[in-house]
């Protein structure tokens, strides 16, 4: 076994195995794990498909930003509240989940590679994927979308804020945290009524 | 032959299995944020193919431009949609898909 089909074998696996995690998790934590492992898999196959770039893009904006940003999502909600469950309707939902996976399947079927009509990969070239070779394309050939995508971005970010934080009613100012015990509702050290240790009270 | 050499169509083949899933979890569940992961599988899925399609053209990188792009806007996508849950659940209080129905009358 050579080791690029190894690396073919064992990336495909994860990423299926961590797909199937995100719809089959009931806790969303688990969710995130397994969307993980899918993203480092396709990482692993960009790496095998010579596109070097794409896999550390990969490895960076979604295991680095996406997936942090949903765990802290789900921290911040807290995991009782996003691990609930989903009874309602449960018998169309399975009907409908087994009858789409029949059709891809058959889909499928219809996309398997026969004798005589395949796609072989002949060896890339040295510049194939590298970040020089898309950094020019990206700077030549997409340069308008390119900045497009900042802007994106930035509308993207500056409306997520917008619609994230907590509003307040106008004219109405902020009530003041008067104890410490406002700020952390945690019983890290028993305390008396007035928020203060008991040790320090009696 | 799996193991000797991949062909093109093991990749498609491949990248058609997550897309699947992914769309089978996003109509299913009604937990948004598993929906949203379900929503990120299949644009890791057309990536993927994107790819792998661009492989067989050696020495153009259209395709993985398209892919750098489809990431960024994944990302621009999740920052907003991962917003929407965090006012819907201050809202509603929950993160089911069933509870927003304030719309209907």
């Amino acid at each position: 076994m050579s080791a690029g089909g190894f690396l073919f074998i064992v990336c495909s696996i994860a990423s299926v195995v961590g797909a199937l995690g995100v719809i089959l998790a009931r806790n969303p934590v688990r969710a995130a794990v397994g969307l993980l492992t899918t993203i480092i898999g396709i990482a692993g196959l960009f790496l095998k498909l010579s596109a070097q770039f794409l896999a550390a893009i990969q490895l960076i904006v979604y295991a680095g930003a996406v997936v942090v940003l949903f765990v802290f999502v789900l921290m911040l909600l807290g995991a009782d509240a996003a691990a609930v469950r989903e009874d309602r309707a449960r018998l169309a939902k399975m009907v409908s989940g087994v009858l789409l996976a029949v059709m891809a399947v058959g889909v499928m079927f219809a996309l398997t590679p026969h004798a005589g009509q395949v796609t072989r990969f002949a060896p890339a070239s040295a510049t194939h994927g590298t970040v020089e070779g898309v950094g020019t394309m990206l700077f030549t050939d997409g340069i308008v979308p390119f900045e497009l995508a900042t802007a994106l971005l930035i509308v993207a970010v500056v409306g997520a804020i917008a619609v994230a934080r907590t509003k307040h009613a106008p004219g109405k100012k902020r009530m003041a945290v008067r104890s410490p015990k406002e700020l952390f509702h945690g019983p890290l050290v028993p305390r008396d009524d007035s928020g203060r240790p008991k040790e320090l009270s009696t | 032959m799996i193991l000797t050499g991949q062909l093109l169509e093991h990749y498609v083949l491949l990248a058609s299995v997550i897309f699947t899933i992914g769309a089978v979890g996003f109509l299913v569940r009604s937990n948004i944020l598993i929906q949203l992961m379900s929503i990120e599988l299949m644009l890791n899925a057309v990536n993927l193919a994107l790819v792998a399609y661009n492989r067989v053209h050696d020495g153009n990188m259209g395709g993985q431009m398209f892919a750098f792009f489809i990431i960024a806007v994944a990302a621009a996508e999740v920052a907003v949609g991962l917003a929407i849950v965090l006012s819907f659940y201050r809202l509603r209080g929950g993160v089911l898909s069933d509870e927003a129905d304030s719309l209907r009358h």
